[in-house]
């Protein structure tokens, strides 16, 4: 993309060390002459903003390093004496845990951008693999800082997360207990979090390396999505770029100072504020922001697939959402790069970014909330009042003639003129049918909204009527419900129909667009003006 | 014989003699490939043996950094913990660390007991029944009154609540719903097995060792 050099050493100096090493040359043609597309839109300074979370994210934590303590007696309260006692401790402490959204933020706007105008497409799809490596890593990262302040929700995150890894079949245990040290999260396992914790950033700022040195390789791609065909299509770095770029930077800077200044810990959760207690699970365990569309996928497989119980496919499914990214440039077989000129994938484009949000929605929920129901939630308990109860063992001669006996047992009660029998089973081969003979028989119905609190009533008409009825029949009716593990279900099943059925089609049977003949012809060389 | 063989293979592999004069190898691999079509020549043992050799070497050198990461032998130490049963009142429950870990030691009532033996034949969806739960590490028969049970949710590992919040009067789990009854079997939810067991033997009359 980038041409020769047009780097020339003004002074002494600089000529002599250009010839030793050409540093300046390298800086001036990545940063200053690099030709960047005229057509840029504000969606592609993401990239500078990105490059400043992570210089912001190292900064700030090789300080807080500095004052925080990685032993689970200590490591609550030294984060809370950066808080109170540490000068400037506050300030640091929330830019630090506040950029982690940040950086965040920006960086799933800087995956919606590649994903919607095609920048994962050749000759960039290293660039984009590259970009899903920082991506894991930052989430990686993301988790083990989260796990240093020590707080409930950092401990029972790391619980859940290292759980996680214990589906895997085979291996999952040894893996687990490698990765905690131990039989559970504790001392080692914090200890082991807060090194790598500062180790992946550097290797986060090496792929990043690799990212912009593949980008200036390949070259940005742009809104049009169509190759940069002479050097008029192009502006240098230094200034365009680098000023719209800052001036982007400036917006971002001021929505994250809002939140440090403002509200520090309003995106993260009340209960990281209590010290971690492994005898006490919060009411709730949800994972940071970020990371609930993929939480949400998680619990969304709350049903065995053939021989991969529930708890692994979870897990399948959650990683498969991140890998799929990384087969994205050979799943996608649209030539067109721009969804610009795409005009059905762009309407699935929307509906993803919409399902993601829902997605997002729905790991932060209780899972069985209740969304919808085709009805309340009834029961009829039908019991007899008064009347004389007859009990009478009923043996099997084996465990599989059960069923015969118990059934001969209230048969033979109903013979004597019982109205209503049960059978309470008390061994494998042993159990007591009960009868009531006479009496009147009555039925109540209850309703409720959820099944718990169905179940509530049917237990309070039970004390209400108390010895009056010897037992009760109770009859459930169930109705269809619409949970937040359905909605996440129907939302994942579109995340990965969006990618492995939609684009691999749409690639094949959409007629895109029309590109218009200002961009699709260079009109100037045309005219010979260029 | 020995020694045609060994002047061929001085010959033809030196970078000096005549074949290779005025032309650069630049390789490895281009050296190797000047035997293309000839027999296995003792370069190539060297090669592979040279190579494995390293790749054991490079494995042995990474193992301890790997293996540092297992359990310490302090932690691994740390494998028993003894509890002093005359405490707990009937229908309460302690919970002890073990490895790390909380576990339930549980003293159940004759209700409870009751309640836990007749869901024996109940539709589970991790048969087992009460009396195989009880049993101690050396197999002997447990005691009905007693039950200890690791506790975390064998859906993702949080501390169920004792019995609040349990249809089955055993324990449930806050964080996605699952219900455990007095012998701390799933009956309802997402995990996948009932609570598991915690190995322990009883020393004598009122104390038990777990682990």
């Amino acid at each position: 993309m980038s041409g020769p050099s047009t780097y020339e050493p003004a002074s002494g100096f600089t000529r002599w060390l250009d010839k030793r090493l050409p540093i300046i040359r390298l800086a001036h043609d990545s940063f200053v002459a690099y030709p960047t597309p005229r057509n840029l839109n504000y969606w592609w300074t993401f990239g500078a903003m990105l490059s400043l979370c992570l210089v912001t994210q190292i900064v700030t934590g090789i300080v807080l390093a500095m004052h925080y303590i990685p032993h689970v007696d200590m490591a609550f309260a030294s984060v809370q004496r950066i808080e109170r006692d540490v000068p400037f401790g506050w300030l640091i402490q929330n830019i630090h845990a506040v950029g982690a959204s940040m950086f965040f933020l920006a960086v799933y706007i800087h995956m919606f951008r590649g994903l919607y105008y095609g920048s994962y497409k050749a000759p960039r799809e290293i660039l984009w693999i590259l970009g899903c490596i920082i991506y894991l890593l930052m989430v990686v990262t993301g988790f083990l800082g989260y796990t240093l302040p020590w707080g409930q929700m950092s401990f029972w995150g790391a619980t859940v997360i290292t759980n996680i890894l214990g589906a895997v079949p085979l291996v999952g245990e040894s893996i687990q207990v490698w990765i905690r040290g131990g039989g559970s999260i504790d001392q080692p396992t914090l200890n082991r979090f807060f090194s790598l914790h500062y180790l992946l950033p550097f290797v986060i700022a090496g792929v990043v390396a690799l990212h912009v040195w593949a980008l200036h390789e390949a070259g940005q791609n742009n809104p049009a999505g169509v190759d940069v065909k002479s050097k008029a299509d192009t502006v240098p770095f230094t200034p365009h770029a680098t000023i719209k770029d800052l001036f982007a930077v400036v917006l971002f800077l001021i929505l994250f100072a809002t939140f440090v200044f403002y509200m520090p810990n309003a995106l993260g959760h009340a209960d990281n504020f209590i010290p971690a207690n492994p005898l006490q699970t919060p009411p709730e365990i949800v994972p940071e922001w970020y990371l609930l569309p993929f939480y949400a996928i998680l619990r969304a497989f709350d049903f065995n697939i053939g021989p991969i119980d529930s708890k692994l496919a979870g897990v399948i499914g959650m990683f498969a959402s991140i890998g799929v990214l990384f087969v994205l440039p050979w799943i996608d077989t649209s030539r067109v790069r721009s969804m610009r000129y795409r005009p059905i994938a762009r309407q699935f484009f929307l509906i993803f970014v919409v399902v993601c949000f829902i997605l997002g929605w729905c790991g932060g929920q209780n899972p069985g909330l209740i969304l919808a129901k085709a009805s309340d939630f009834t029961a009829t308990l039908t019991y007899v009042e008064g009347g004389q109860v007859v009990t009478q063992p009923v043996t099997a001669a084996s465990e599989a003639q059960f069923d015969d006996a118990a059934a001969a047992a209230r048969e033979a009660l109903t013979a004597q003129g019982a109205t209503m029998t049960a059978v309470t089973r008390e061994g494998a081969t042993t159990a007591t049918a009960t009868g009531v003979i006479g009496g009147t028989q009555a039925t109540r119905t209850v309703s409720g909204h959820t099944a718990d609190e169905m179940e509530t009533l049917i237990q309070e008409v039970k004390t209400e009527i108390g010895a009056g009825a010897a037992f009760f029949s109770v009859e459930r009716r169930m109705p269809y419900t619409f949970t937040v593990t359905t909605l996440s279900q129907l939302a994942t099943f579109y995340y990965f129909f969006f990618f492995l059925v939609l684009l691999p089609l749409l690639g094949l049977r959409e007629k895109p667009g029309r590109v218009p003949d200002t961009i699709a012809k260079p009109v100037l060389t045309e005219q010979g003006a260029a | 014989m020995l020694r045609r063989r060994a002047a061929r293979f001085a010959t033809r592999t030196s970078l000096a003699s005549a074949p290779n004069q005025g032309r650069e190898i630049k390789s490895v691999a281009e050296a190797a490939s000047a035997h293309a079509g000839e027999d296995t020549t003792r370069r190539d043992f060297i090669y592979i043996a040279a190579g494995a050799v390293g790749a054991v070497g490079a494995a042995a050198t990474i193992w301890p950094f790997v293996d540092q990461m297992n359990p310490a032998a302090d932690t691994r130490a740390l494998s028993t913990t003894e509890v002093d049963l005359s405490a707990i009142v009937l229908g309460q429950q302690i919970k002890v660390m073990w490895q790390g870990k909380p576990v339930f030691v549980r003293h159940r009532t004759a209700d409870e007991i009751s309640r836990a033996q007749r869901d024996d034949f109940a539709s589970l969806k991790d048969p087992q029944s009460d009396a195989e739960r009880l049993v101690q590490e050396d197999g002997q028969p447990g005691r009905p009154e007693w039950l200890i049970l690791q506790a975390s949710c064998t859906h993702l590992g949080c501390v169920p609540t004792f019995v609040e919040g349990s249809s089955f009067g055993g324990w449930f789990c806050p964080c996605h719903g699952s219900d455990y009854d007095t012998s701390g079997r799933i009956r309802r939810g997402p995990a996948p097995a009932n609570l598991l067991v915690a190995p322990y033997l009883f020393l004598n009359d009122t104390s038990i060792r777990i682990g």
